[in-house]
């Protein structure tokens, strides 16, 4: 779904820290198969995926990997309840059209909901949209406005919010700065939503 | 490459000494129909291709589509034209006859050496004709159980087919779950809609309505509907296409020939094609089989024995699944394939799905289309490993 920057990598490597070995694992939005292939290697997990471009799917098929050709937005309702242990959303949320929904519907399908997203509150962005008047194209976030297949860009703040709308329990949070690396616990949510590049949020149906 | 017509085998002949393999099951063994009756004797006309290991653990089963028949990879005796899926199956094919035992029957009802309404009805010594029980989809499956049972193979390590070779595949998946660790319906659907069963219809009432039918009794009275199939045949042919395949291929180009002859001549391209498809097939097939065979396909409707609910038929069934569809096939759509993938995904089933790019129409099953074979050979490479085979 991104520009496929180096940092892609790292947020993947991310996602699969937190789940769990041997899981029941859905990645919706799975591209061309990486974050599954990853998951299988290092997590043995039972890996499924979703993904909407025909290339994507076919890709991921020729790889021996369990995907099926859909859309985040329609396809989720089609699932029972607590069919995964973890569905992941890996830089995906801002392309769907109902973010809300799709999170909704995560946390019916799988026991853990994974989310990882591009930070729109990181302070390179509100440079450019404060100084420059542009709409923000970073390395990250490489797309033109007009060309752009993200329609709803968050902020860490705005996505902790939303967590808190829909009655979800936060249990692990990392935000990556321009490198990679996760920012460290103790600074406070503001710090996190101007230096962090990237998200990635673990969370759960609250009890 | 020509045919040899001097080596060729008629296709009345196959009816009852077909050039394959021929399982017999007697009075003992009755193939118990969902028409109520139970077959025996029965011939299953089967072929088979590369070695069985030494767990039984390496077949793979080929089903085949409404006109097909047991040779797959191998040069078909009517024809003389190589297997009807080559591109899929044999030596470092995508279902590899090196690595793979792989078998294909005919099906109840065909008329290549499996019984069906041409063979020989031992109670009257002549052919079965309409006296053959309506043979069902769920019928032709038993029947290749029955064929597993013979050789000795528990558990498929695949399953594999195209149209109502793919329909086989689901039926198996309901019927027999615990005997199939894969599957690959492709371009199929789990009940055949309106539209498919009136093209049927169709065909069989061109098949019917051809005077050298005689209620069935053709062969008995040394005639055949020739024309009747071949209209049939021709209806059916454009089903399975697509517009812009057709356009594609014939527009409205003109045969041999520099302007219109205002005339019923076949002026165009397409005619002449069609004429053409229509003729070669009464060769080959058997008029009351291709009745016997679009029936079953009608009949078939996979939820209806579980109230309705296809997630449930599959209940069962912890096969790892690849389900594909092509874009431009109308007969088979997409949708129909996406309906049985949300009932497998219902269950938890391990169940990829491609829809693939082609204007070939339902027949992209059948040709070499690229992504059909790349996606297979993942997809069956994925399942050995998991199989723990070589």
């Amino acid at each position: 779904m991104n520009g496929g920057a180096p940092s892609t990598r790292i947020d993947l490597v991310r996602v699969a820290d937190m789940v769990e070995r041997g899981a029941r694992v859905l990645d919706v939005g799975c591209g061309d198969g990486e974050l599954l292939r990853l998951l299988g290697e290092r997590r043995d997990v039972d890996g499924r995926g979703i993904e909407l471009s025909q290339r994507g799917v076919n890709d991921c098929v020729a790889k021996g990997l369990s995907v099926i050709q859909g859309d985040a937005d329609t396809d989720l309702a089609d699932y029972p309840d607590d069919a995964f242990d973890y569905v992941i959303l890996s830089q995906t949320l801002q392309a769907t059209r109902r973010p809300r929904v799709v999170l909704e519907h995560m946390l019916r399908i799988g026991k853990h909901a994974i989310v990882s997203f591009p930070n729109f509150g990181h302070w390179r962005i509100r440079a450019q949209v404060a100084l420059l008047g542009r709409m923000p194209v970073t390395d990250n976030l490489s797309f033109a406005w007009y060309e752009t297949p993200n329609i709803h860009f968050c902020t860490i703040r705005d996505f902790v919010a939303l967590t808190r709308e829909i009655g979800a329990t936060v249990e692990l949070s990392i935000a990556l700065n321009s490198r990679g690396d996760a920012l460290r616990f103790t600074m406070p949510w503001w710090a996190w939503n101007l230096f962090g590049e990237q998200a990635v949020f673990r969370l759960r149906r609250k009890r | 490459m020509a045919p040899q017509v001097a080596t060729l085998a008629s296709s009345a002949s196959e009816a009852d000494a077909p050039h394959s393999l021929l399982l017999r099951l007697g009075a003992d063994r009755p193939l118990q129909m969902d028409a109520g009756a139970s077959l025996a004797p029965l011939s299953i006309a089967y072929q088979t291709y590369g070695a069985l290991n030494a767990a039984k653990s390496n077949a793979v089963l080929i089903c085949h589509a409404l006109t097909g028949d047991q040779h797959v990879a191998n040069r078909n005796p009517v024809t003389g034209r190589e297997g009807w899926w080559e591109t899929m199956v044999g030596p470092g094919k995508p279902i590899d006859t090196n690595r793979f035992f792989v078998i294909c029957s005919n099906v109840v009802g065909g008329c290549m050496g499996t019984t069906g309404p041409a063979s020989t009805n031992p109670a009257t010594g002549a052919a079965y004709g309409l006296d053959l029980p309506i043979v069902t989809i769920a019928d032709m499956v038993r029947a290749q159980a029955l064929l597993l049972d013979d050789l000795g193979i528990d558990q498929l390590f695949s399953i594999a087919g195209g149209s109502m070779g793919g329909m086989q595949v689901l039926q198996w998946a309901s019927l027999f779950p615990e005997r199939i660790f894969s599957a690959l319906p492709i371009a199929t659907s789990a009940k055949h809609s309106s539209q498919n069963i009136a093209f049927h219809e169709v065909g069989r009432q061109a098949i019917m309505a051809d005077p050298d039918w005689r209620g069935g009794r053709y062969l008995a009275e040394g005639v055949r509907p020739a024309k009747g199939l071949a209209v049939a045949r021709m209806a059916a042919h454009i089903t399975y296409l697509s517009d812009s395949a057709l356009q594609r291929k014939f527009g409205r180009n003109l045969q041999d020939r520099e302007r219109r002859t205002f005339s019923f001549d076949a002026d165009f391209q397409i005619e002449s094609y069609l004429r053409y498809q229509g003729a070669i097939f009464v060769e080959r097939f058997d008029p009351n089989s291709y009745l016997y065979m679009t029936r079953a396909m009608d009949y078939f409707d996979l939820s209806a024995d579980f109230g309705g609910s296809l997630a449930r038929a599959f209940k069962q069934c912890k096969a790892r699944f690849c389900v594909v569809s092509f874009t431009s096939d109308w007969l088979f759509p997409t949708s129909d394939s996406r309906a049985v993938v949300h009932a497998l995904n219902a269950n938890g089933a391990s169940v990829s799905f491609v829809e693939i790019e082609t204007d070939r129409g339902h027949d992209a099953f059948l040709l070499d289309v690229p992504d059909l074979i790349a996606t297979t050979r993942g997809f069956i490479d994925a399942a050995a490993r998991a199989r723990g085979l070589k």
